[in-house]
């Protein structure tokens, strides 16, 4: 990492209380630099959720907190809360997967922009409302001056989202939190959304999270990636480091099941079984159940990251042993 | 050549008007497809193009405004309801929603019982052997069977519903958009489960999805709807590899392109 992170986690950990103790997210570090855009892989419960949200101090009661994160070099686990609240809107902002969790349906786009300008800056209605009209239009929302009398829904599920995003961003912030920001929406929809935030924040030269669960945007959008799975640190590194050559047989199984696109055979190489849930992990490495390279010794210790080159770390106790070619593993032999 | 399994021609499926003042929506407008025996076609566009609208009238869910639908050679659109019911056997669906399409309070071996007891085809000696068969063609471990929906994942959800539409031994599975509710590692395994069906019981399927990539490797061939209308049809790699309408180039790159990142 050159210079100092904007956003460092370090083992962060995050636990439901209720109703009994269960570990979601356990000794997760990464750091996010000025202006780059991380990608946060992993399926349904790997914690990618939790983990927004606990950099963005958003956790729902019930959900403790530890570990560091620290946004600027400031410590934001601890304390009241004061810390975050200081840096919403203005530093850090948040897309969720549900744009309507965050517009209100009550008032206008262009009036609940303008309300976001003036909370942060001290202009007047006129200004701000100029300043929405202005960050609708950066979102590639037509006619943006017509639309932003509009109320969230008279907008299609796409232009919502841009809305939230051009909300996130208005006032310029040096971070922002997306978590599965498309996920709900039509795939050529999407491409364009992921494409308009990718060429915004080069504009903007923000930093990015982007929570997915799909490795092809990770590819097309992100510097880095980090992949998790149930609750920890999987493999990390320059996005065409791990996913051209990844270290951690998961990574290489996710990889080797999406369809290739000039594949002769009908079959998918696929993985066994299904992911493990937090509260119910098998004993050591939470892979091995899963992992065609586990050994005994797999099931007794949980592997931490090893860096494997430059800044390219896995978590594995046989990172050294695999083949090179680590899709190998999950190659299969049939028609 | 001999006749398709199904065969759709010139179908129209329109939606009445919800309010006054909005006009019905012409959902699939003049569509024409076929489907051969142990063949998989799919049928991909963008949200709203009319894919699930086609499965609707293929499945007899819904009766067309026009065209024909010949499946077996029988015309569906003007059979009546006792010939319906003996056509419908033979064309399955599965959904989206794994969890969705299952009964709550039933156990898995009781879902997969229901549609031989309701077809009046079950035998209480020979029945739970059948169970346990349909349990073993979607590679389901046979002690599944006790369990209820919320104790299974979304893959062993999605294999239950498979096995539900092979104990009515259809000839043709519709299958709309089977794995896009499934954790990512566990798609794979999904699929190959529909391409070793085909290979074991010719099973003919119509495969609705959004992912061309996906549909290259699964599909012999494939048409391409937008706007209820079929914009491109052909071989599945022919139109994949060298796609000939601009909505067909759209659709293949908003997929993104993963090959140039690995080492395949
Ligand atoms: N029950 C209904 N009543 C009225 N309109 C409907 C109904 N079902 C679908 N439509 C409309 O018909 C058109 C085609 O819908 P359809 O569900 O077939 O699309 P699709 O291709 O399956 O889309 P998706 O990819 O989102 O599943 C759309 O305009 C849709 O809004
Ligand atoms: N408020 C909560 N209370 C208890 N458990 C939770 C809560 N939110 C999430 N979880 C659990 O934490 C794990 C990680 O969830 P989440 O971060 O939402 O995963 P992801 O976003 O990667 O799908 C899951 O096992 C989930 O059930
Ligand atoms: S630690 Fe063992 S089980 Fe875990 S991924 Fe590595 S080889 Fe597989
Ligand atoms: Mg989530
Ligand atoms: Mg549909």
């Amino acid at each position: 990492m050159s210079g100092r992170a904007l956003l460092e986690v370090e083992g962060l950990r995050i636990t439901a209380t209720r109703p009994h103790e269960v570990d979601l997210v356990r000794d997760l570090s990464f750091a996010v630099a000025a202006g780059e855009m991380l990608a946060v892989v992993g399926e349904s419960g790997a914690g990618k959720s939790v983990t927004a949200r606990a950099v963005l101090g958003l956790l729902p009661a019930g959900l403790r907190v530890s570990g560091h994160v620290r946004f600027d070099g400031r410590e934001l686990v601890g304390g009241t809360g004061a810390a975050h609240r200081a840096l919403w809107g203005r530093r850090m902002a948040f897309v969720p997967q549900d744009a309507l969790s965050v517009l209100s349906p009550v008032h206008t786009v262009g009036d609940q922009l303008a309300l976001a300008v003036r909370s942060v800056r001290g202009v007047g209605r006129k200004a701000a409302l100029e300043q929405a009209v202005a960050a609708l239009d950066r979102v590639g929302i037509p006619d943006a001056a017509r639309r932003a009398r509009a109320y969230p829904h008279e907008f299609s599920g796409g232009m919502r989202q841009r809305a939230v995003i051009a909300m996130a961003t208005v006032n310029d912030p040096d971070l922002v939190v997306a978590d599965e920001p498309t996920t709900a929406l039509d795939p050529t929809v999407q491409a364009r959304i992921l494409d308009m935030l990718a060429a915004f924040r080069e504009q903007a030269g923000m930093a990015v999270v982007l929570v997915t669960h799909d490795l092809a945007v990770a590819a097309a959008h992100a510097d880095r990636v980090l992949v998790m799975y149930a609750g920890r640190h999987v493999e990390s590194g320059p996005v065409h480091r791990v996913l051209r050559a990844p270290r951690a047989p998961y990574t290489a199984g996710l990889i080797a099941s999406l369809p290739a696109r000039h594949a002769v055979s009908r079959y998918l190489p696929a993985m066994s079984g299904a992911p493990a849930t937090a509260g119910a992990l098998p004993p050591g490495c939470a892979f091995a159940p899963r992992c065609p390279a586990a050994t005994d010794s797999c099931t007794r210790h949980e592997p931490e990251p090893v860096e494997w080159h430059d800044g390219h770390w896995a978590s594995c106790h046989r990172i050294a042993e695999l083949p090179r070619r680590t899709a190998d593993l999950f190659e299969r032999t049939g028609t | 050549m001999t006749a398709p399994l199904l065969e759709v021609r010139d179908l129209v499926v329109r939606y009445p008007a919800r309010a006054r003042r909005t006009p019905p929506v012409l959902a699939v407008d003049r569509i024409s497809f076929t489907v051969a025996a142990g063949e998989t076609v799919a049928l991909v566009g963008e949200s709203g193009s009319g894919k699930s609208s086609t499965a609707a009238a293929v499945l007899m869910l819904r009766k067309p405004e026009g065209g024909s639908v010949r499946f077996d050679g029988r015309e569906l659109t003007t059979v009546d309801e006792r010939g319906l019911r003996a056509l419908r056997r033979g064309v399955q669906p599965v959904f989206q929603d794994p969890h969705g399409s299952l009964s709550p309070r039933k156990a898995v071996f009781d879902a997969v019982a229901e549609p031989l007891r309701v077809q009046g085809r079950w035998d209480p000696t020979t029945g739970p052997a059948r169970v346990a068969e349909l349990l073993d063609l979607v590679r389901l471990d046979r002690s599944v069977a006790r369990r209820l929906p919320h104790e299974l994942s979304g893959g062993q959800c999605q294999r239950v519903g498979i096995a539900r539409a092979l104990a009515s031994e259809p000839k043709l599975l519709v299958l709309d958009e089977p794995v896009s509710a499934l954790d990512p590692s566990v798609r794979a395994g999904v699929i190959n489960l529909f391409t070793e069906l085909q290979d074991e019981l010719g099973l003919a399927q119509l495969f609705i999805c959004h992912d061309l990539a996906l549909v290259r490797h699964v599909a012999h061939r494939v048409a391409v709807l937008h706007r209820g209308r079929v914009v491109e049809s052909g071989p599945a790699r022919q139109v994949c590899d060298a796609p000939t309408h601009d909505h067909t180039r759209e659709l293949l790159s908003s997929v993104p392109a993963f090959d140039h990142l690995t080492e395949r």
